[in-house]
């Protein structure tokens, strides 16, 4: 689980992006006019107000929603251009999502939630099995592949959520608040994990946090105020 | 086949919602065998019915008789090969529940006439030799625990008293649609037995004739004969005779499918609103799935399948239970439907409707999901 690219071109290029929202007949401006550039490797920390456009950053840059005007260019595909069906499969192949409140499946057994996005490939049960137990055992959860979300902790759940998100090599990690819904012991055992996989694997991380101790694990800290970027 | 583990997970977590979803598309796929059943059993009587032959009946009702007289110049009559003749007797035994068909046949022309009544060439003879034996049907005879020998008190109600019969054959249908549910017996026995003013009186008579090309003619030339009498006949094939008995039921046909609809249209409005709650109570699940990749098409995929999985559990449970059920039962609906026989055919239009159901119960709620926009289902605007 490396990543293998080693061009000096940045991994993520955002050129003068703007995101409104609609409610009704008002519009509401959420990001204006992001430029940004993150290099393969950079573990980059996004911290904000509540409201200031965080999480709509993340969003786009992991394709899951669109820019009102602007380019959004992540691992060398321009989002904007691509229809649905093919953002959905780059996704499958470029993006790893960490959510705050872990969003397992809960009918799922760890190992089913940490297979889900290789069902998407065409790996074999028994190499899905070897990648399924080689990401429960990087995240430290080996012999808990059989239990339930309702049947681990909070720190557990977001690892099987990390493991998940690893598990088909993504190129890029995007992680929004993972540690918001964690007690302080749980929370420094993902941010090591998350650095780890920076660290060791040169997993490219995007993470949004409110904690300004949560931030410091990133090499390098955004601010975000109302839609605009600061240093 | 990787994604129905899946698909399967949460029918099995959901155990409740999926024991009751499956039943009720199973009640209602059992009621909508039944309900076919009875039309296809009321049917059967056509099916069964032989182009080549031909009843001659009281032309104002089947309840006046036709004198045994009519039987000789009825076999003169160019194209009739063969002339039976019999009474409906319509009595019970042992309970008034207990109600099938009896019929007082002339037994020298009843097997000449009805080929498909199969019988033993010692049973036969037995019948014939004896003026108070009686034959019945295998199904008959096992849903009351007959055996050869045994004497069945029959009570009369068109012709009062006990009628003790001996069974002496047990005959099978050569075909799936003939009446393996009636007793046939001497005609003779029954007229010896009757007053002077109701002797010699029969219900109908059946005509053989060569060809089924012959039926009009025939139908013709005996009603012309008889036009002018002071008991004129109606002839028809038999087949037209059944359908017209069905007709004095009243338009069964029309009500049962408006039942049968009722059913099947109120099933699938539980169902629809069952599967658009289950995706809608995993709004977030499902936009998870896309957030890890999953198109639009599968998500509608799994959705779906979801409900035609329930569905056709329950079009299974259902329809295999309605085929088990009146497949032990006997069920004859105290005599009015003899041959109440689940058919293949309603069994296979039962399972497609099932698989219509899930369809149409999944269409919507399939449609959500994958329309879903992910960002705003996550709920997550910082």
């Amino acid at each position: 689980m490396t990543e293998g690219q080693g061009d000096s071109s940045p991994l993520i290029s955002l050129r003068d992006v703007y995101k409104d929202y609609r409610r009704d007949s008002f519009v509401i401006p959420v990001l204006a006019g992001i430029t940004l550039d993150v290099k393969r490797g950079e573990f980059l920390a996004l911290m904000g107000p509540s409201g200031s456009g965080k999480s709509t950053l993340l969003n786009l840059i992991g394709g899951i929603d669109r820019p009102t005007k602007g380019e959004v260019r992540v691992a060398g595909e321009t989002l904007n251009a691509l229809n649905p069906s093919k953002l959905a499969a780059w996704r499958a192949r470029h993006v790893g999502f960490i959510f705050q409140l872990y969003n397992l499946i809960p009918v799922l057994t760890a190992y089913r939630n940490v297979e889900l996005p290789l069902l998407l490939t065409r790996l074999s049960a028994s190499e899905r099995k070897k990648r399924v137990t080689l990401a429960l055992s990087l995240v430290g959860l080996e012999g808990r592949d059989g239990h339930y979300p309702r049947q681990l902790s909070g720190g557990e759940e977001q690892r099987v959520a990390i493991a998940r998100a690893v598990v088909a090599d993504p190129t890029l990690l995007v992680a929004d608040e993972p540690t918001g819904d964690l007690d302080s012991k749980n929370a420094e055992e993902i941010l090591v994990l998350l650095r780890r996989l920076n660290k060791e694997l040169g997993k490219t991380i995007l993470m949004v946090t409110h904690d300004p101790h949560a931030a410091e694990t990133a090499a390098k800290t955004l601010h975000l105020d109302k839609g605009v970027l600061r240093a | 086949m990787k994604y129905l583990r899946y698909v399967l997970s949460h029918l099995w977590h959901s155990k409740r919602r999926t024991f009751l979803t499956v039943s009720s598309i199973a009640v209602a796929l059992f009621l909508f065998c039944t309900l076919r059943t009875v039309m296809t059993s009321l049917d059967a009587g056509l099916r069964a019915s032989d182009d080549t032959r031909l009843v001659v009946r009281h032309a104002a009702s089947l309840v006046f008789p036709l004198p045994l007289a009519y039987r000789d110049r009825l076999a003169q009559v160019p194209g009739v090969v063969k002339v039976g003749y019999g009474n409906w007797f319509g009595g019970y035994y042992q309970d008034e529940k207990n109600q099938f068909t009896q019929f007082a046949v002339d037994v020298s022309t009843v097997f000449d006439l009805y080929p498909e009544i199969l019988l033993g060439p010692a049973e036969k003879e037995a019948f014939l030799r004896e003026r108070t034996a009686c034959i019945a049907g295998e199904a008959l005879v096992k849903k009351y625990g007959w055996k050869l020998g045994d004497k069945i008190p029959i009570t009369g109600t068109i012709y009062p008293g006990e009628w003790p019969l001996i069974l002496r054959g047990i005959y099978r249908a050569a075909t799936p649609d003939a009446d393996e549910n009636a007793i046939f017996f001497h005609w003779d026995f029954l007229n010896e037995s009757m007053p002077e003013g109701r002797k010699n009186l029969v219900g109908i008579y059946w005509l053989k004739v060569a060809s089924p090309s012959d039926a009009p003619r025939v139908s013709a030339a005996v009603d012309q004969i008889y036009e002018n009498s002071p008991v004129p006949t109606k002839t028809e094939t038999e087949k037209a005779f059944q359908a017209g008995f069905i007709q004095m039921m009243g338009n069964v046909s029309t009500l049962l499918t408006i039942l049968g609809s009722a059913i099947i249209f109120a099933i699938l409005l539980v169902t629809v609103n069952t599967m658009m709650m289950a995706a809608r109570e995993r709004t977030t699940e499902i936009a998870v799935l896309k957030t890890l990749g999953f198109r639009d098409g599968l998500v509608l995929q799994l959705v779906a399948a979801e409900a035609m999985l329930l569905s056709l559990a329950g079009g299974l449970i259902g329809c295999g239970l309605a085929f088990l059920v009146f497949r032990k039962v006997n069920f004859t609906a105290g005599g009015m439907i003899p041959n109440f026989r689940v058919l293949p055919e309603t069994l296979l239009l039962g399972i497609l409707l099932a698989c219509a159901m899930g369809l149409l119960s999944g269409l919507v709620p399939a449609f959500s999901a994958a329309r879903l926009p992910i960002a705003s289902s996550l709920r997550k605007v910082a």
